[in-house]
């Protein structure tokens, strides 16, 4: 059994590589979603890329309920006060979540230029909002949110909806538009007809630059102007899971993790490369090329979360409630059952969906949806 | 601090109406999923064409309504800390763990095979789709296992302690969580309540078309599959089902007496009351019809048991509440010092009883304070909707008796070859159609609403669970579901009745017709 220090970065490791794996697999979803419009530009166009996801949308949401379902496990109250503390934009995001199932099961089974234009217009609409919202709420962790508990760890939240839009938090809400629709780009370009691959091609590259340049912005804006968070005194990284139990310093800077951890500089080097590498290959080498926005996306939200650590949430409220990698944890027992749950079925996860990906290999012509549609 | 009380019945209010939608897709995807497998292991056994159509006509039907089952899904999972916060807090590392493995164990194949069910059918081999189907069956009742082994934790919390330095419940044995004879019991029961709700689903449709005269061979093959898969789960449900009560009267006796409206305790083995009008202010049942020594056999299995009547359960839990202050003062002291031992040993003692001191977190704000007419009035608070529960369960137990002999006669007729010969048979089976729903929706409410007013029974009051929103944020989520949910009702209903009246030989699945696309995925 791991030492609960341990087993809390083991958390805090897999934490980040379930939201990762949310944003590389149903993130090139929403991005071919948000750029429906653009990309295709008839209806037989977008249903070549609508296809190109269709049968593998729904595994790639998965990522998603498994990472909500996991922090509810291994991480309780960052789940309890994120969730509920930023009801309503969780609530937007939860209303994109239900319309995008029936929204793919829905389109095609009317042959109605309305029908399918407003599911369309529904696909869209929530990638767009997804995306949008997740990139503004994790923008928002660095400027703190405006949270604290009581004695009993009852939390309260004083702001509403329209207090996460600070600018630093609608900049991180557009690195992670512009870097996913990129994504979704590079999707097109492996995988849609080559008519509309051609248009993705351009469009990757386009997004890519917007993307890099907004990112590096972001880190000047972080590293300049916005003030780190830093536990006083040494961390108890073993003590029992109470956020009331530490003191926070402010006025620090968000790169004091890079500068304790010089690794982590990986991350943002590894953000910059996949970027240059999305531009010399899409178009030429597909499958290199969509490789290449996944670890630009990866590496993006690694480089954040290295950023934070060992915060996980912090409060501008009351500095004392932010959760932290060390005091918002579940038990140890649970911890490590979750461990053991998660290095059992994740490999099995990642065996049968590259299975799936496998038969669906190919492109989705315009060939293919005309045959399709021919007989009504 | 004081909780709203105005919050706490709107989240209330949300949760019950997103989880009853929910249900409403749920168990038809369990159900339907099986005999969808059934149906692929004839044809690929038997080569018959016209059993891969079946499962490509009910496939359409299954694949709108999971696409319902999903959507309306993810607000289970977002719910708990949107609406709920401090009971993610307070149980999240007990409760939260089934819900993670269920993600990974379960929804996450079904939802990554789904794709390859609907467009896979030229891409793999025969067999290999079967496999497919198959696999999508078994996550589906995985999925069932480990969402009703949270649920049943809600119901009978095992395996766990309140820890005083974290204020909340932690693990203690992570195998009583998940061999919660409670969990068991629940599961095979609610899957049995799905996979009849499946065959009926196919049973009414068929008959629809044999009435019509239309895709006469595909309805009769697929009534076959429903009669004997419905019979199964419709003793099974009925038989478990009773296993479930029993369960039920071993842990949550208040929640048995509010069914059985039973005010005091009767003499062993107490009767069955098959019908009456409970009355909540006198506290009496009008009009009963009684059957002798039924309930208690039902609930404790033995003639010479007593089951507590609701008076008396008030005035158990009068007690408990005594106790329970006890380890609430005890925690408070703790969390000054925690090396207080005299604390440690008052709280070990009595931390079983903690629940009912926050019971009182209603009526006062500290509840060592609480008067003896706050006590009597947090005692009385753990009495559940008795006319709602009582009636809830009779309509339940009506319909599953019904079932058992409405598929009996379908199996019977279906294995003489005589289905088409009784139209009157037809049109009860048509019209039979929303009747497990009914049934599902009224156990939900027994099990659930009959837990009032825990969200886990005896640990934490529902009332305390609530996130500090305000009541406008709640009211515009509410808003918001009532909208979406409405329209998505709507579009649903129309798209299963359009796809339906098209039937398989609409859609050119059967009489299998090259010049007629058939529907797509």
């Amino acid at each position: 059994m791991f030492e609960y220090a341990t087993l809390r970065v083991i958390w805090w490791a897999l934490l980040g590589t379930l939201f990762i794996g949310f944003a590389i697999m149903d993130g090139f979803d929403f991005g071919v979603a948000g750029l429906l419009k653009v990309l295709g530009r008839n209806n037989e166009e977008r249903s070549v890329l609508i296809e190109s996801i269709e049968p593998t949308w729904e595994g790639n949401q998965t990522w998603f309920v498994l990472a909500g379902g996991a922090t509810f496990a291994a991480w309780p109250m960052l789940y309890a006060v994120s969730f509920s503390g930023m009801y309503l934009a969780i609530f937007l995001v939860l209303l994109a979540f239900i319309l995008r199932p029936v929204g793919f099961n829905f389109r095609g089974k009317v042959h109605n230029a309305r029908w399918v234009s407003l599911w369309d217009w529904v696909l869209v609409a929530s990638g767009v909002v997804v995306v949008l919202i997740s990139g503004v709420a994790f923008g928002n962790l660095f400027l703190g949110l405006p949270f604290r508990f009581d004695d009993d760890l009852r939390m309260t939240w004083q702001g509403g909806l329209f207090d996460l839009l600070h600018p630093f938090a609608l900049l991180a809400g557009l690195v992670s538009l512009s870097m996913l629709l990129a994504h979704g780009a590079c999707w097109a370009a492996l995988k849609a007809d080559e008519v509309v691959a051609a248009r993705a091609v351009k469009m990757a590259r386009w997004l890519t630059l917007v993307y890099a340049v907004l990112y590096v912005a972001a880190g000047i804006w972080l590293g300049y102007r916005i003030p780190g968070y830093a536990i006083s005194g040494a961390a108890v990284t073993d003590g029992v899971s109470n956020p009331l139990f530490k003191q926070v310093a402010l006025g620090g800077t968000w790169f004091a993790s890079y500068l304790q951890y010089p690794l982590f500089w990986i991350a943002p080097a590894l953000a910059f490369v996949s970027a240059i590498g999305v531009q010399l290959l899409v178009g030429r080498r597909s499958v290199a090329g969509f490789i290449a926005s996944s670890l630009m996306v990866g590496s993006t939200i690694a480089s954040a979360g290295f950023a934070l650590f060992p915060f996980l949430l912090p409060s501008s409220l009351d500095p004392r409630s932010s959760l932290t990698v060390w005091d918002a944890s579940s038990s140890r027992g649970t911890l490590s059952l979750m461990v053991f749950a998660t290095a059992l079925f994740l490999p099995i996860i990642i065996i049968y969906t590259s299975w799936v990906y496998r038969v669906m290999r190919g492109r989705v012509t315009l060939a293919q949806i005309r045959a399709a549609h021919s007989g009504y | 601090m004081i909780i709203d009380t105005d919050v706490v019945t709107l989240s209330r209010l949300q949760f019950a109406m997103t989880a009853l939608y929910h249900f409403l897709f749920v168990p038809l995807t369990l159900g339907l999923v099986w005999m969808l497998s059934v149906m692929e292991a004839v044809y690929v056994m038997t080569g018959r064409e016209v059993w891969k159509r079946m499962v490509q006509f009910w496939g359409v039907l299954f694949g709108i309504n999971f696409a319902m089952g999903v959507a309306t899904g993810v607000t289970m999972e977002f719910q708990f800390g949107m609406n709920w916060a401090y009971y993610s807090h307070y149980v999240g590392d007990i409760f939260g763990a089934p819900l993670a493995i269920e993600g990974m164990m379960a929804f996450f194949l079904e939802a990554t095979l789904v794709g390859v069910f609907f467009v896979g059918w030229d891409r793999i081999s025969r067999v290999k789709h079967l496999l497919v189907t198959c696999f999508l069956a078994l996550a589906t009742s995985l999925s069932a296992v480990w969402i009703l082994i949270a649920n049943a934790w809600m119901q009978h919390p095992v395996g766990a302690a309140f820890n005083p330095q974290t204020m909340r419940m932690e693990v203690t044995s992570f195998s009583d969580v998940v061999f919660n004879p409670v969990a068991q019991a629940k599961f095979v029961h609610t899957v049995s309540g799905g996979y009849v709700l499946g065959s009926m689903f196919v049973l009414s449709i068929s008959a629809w078309y044999l009435l019509r005269g239309r895709n006469v061979d595909l309805a009769k093959r697929s009534i076959t599959v429903a009669a004997s898969f419905g019979l199964a789960a419709a003793l099974s449900v009925v038989v478990l089902g009773d296993t479930s009560g029993y369960t039920v009267s071993q842990n949550q006796k208040m929640k048995l007496a509010a069914i059985e409206a039973m005010w005091h305790t009767e003499p062993a083995p107490a009767p069955f009351t098959l019908f009456g009008l409970p009355d909540v202010r006198e506290r009496t049942t009008h009009m009963a019809v009684k059957i002798p020594w039924a309930m208690g056999l039902i609930g404790t299995h033995s003639t010479d048991e007593t089951m507590p009547g609701i008076a008396e359960l008030v005035d158990t839990a009068k007690g408990r509440i005594g106790e329970g202050v006890k380890a609430y003062d005890a925690m408070l002291l703790l969390r000054q010092d925690k090396t207080n031992v005299q604390a440690q040993a008052t709280l070990a003692a009595h931390d079983q009883d903690m629940g009912y001191a926050l019971l009182l977190k209603r009526y006062v704000d500290d509840p060592r304070k609480a008067t003896p007419a706050d006590i009597q009035k947090a005692a009385d608070s753990t009495i559940p909707n008795v006319p709602v529960l009582f009636w809830a369960f009779r309509i339940m137990v009506a319909c599953g008796i019904y079932f058992i002999l409405l598929f009996a006669f379908a199996f019977w007729k279906a294995s003489k070859r005589q289905l088409t010969t009784h139209r009157w048979f037809l049109k009860v089976a048509l019209w039979s159609l929303p009747l497990p729903w009914i049934a599902i929706e009224a156990g939900w409410i027994v099990a659930e609403y009959g837990r009032q007013p825990w969200a886990i029974e005896g640990v934490l009051p529902t009332a305390l669970g609530v996130s500090s929103v305000s009541s406008g944020q709640v009211l515009t989520s509410i808003g918001g579901f009532v909208l979406f949910y409405t329209a998505l009702a709507i579009v649903d209903v129309w798209l299963m009745l359009k796809f339906t009246r098209k039937g398989p030989d609409g859609l050119g699945i059967w009489p299998y017709n090259p010049t007629v696309a058939h529907a797509s995925h």
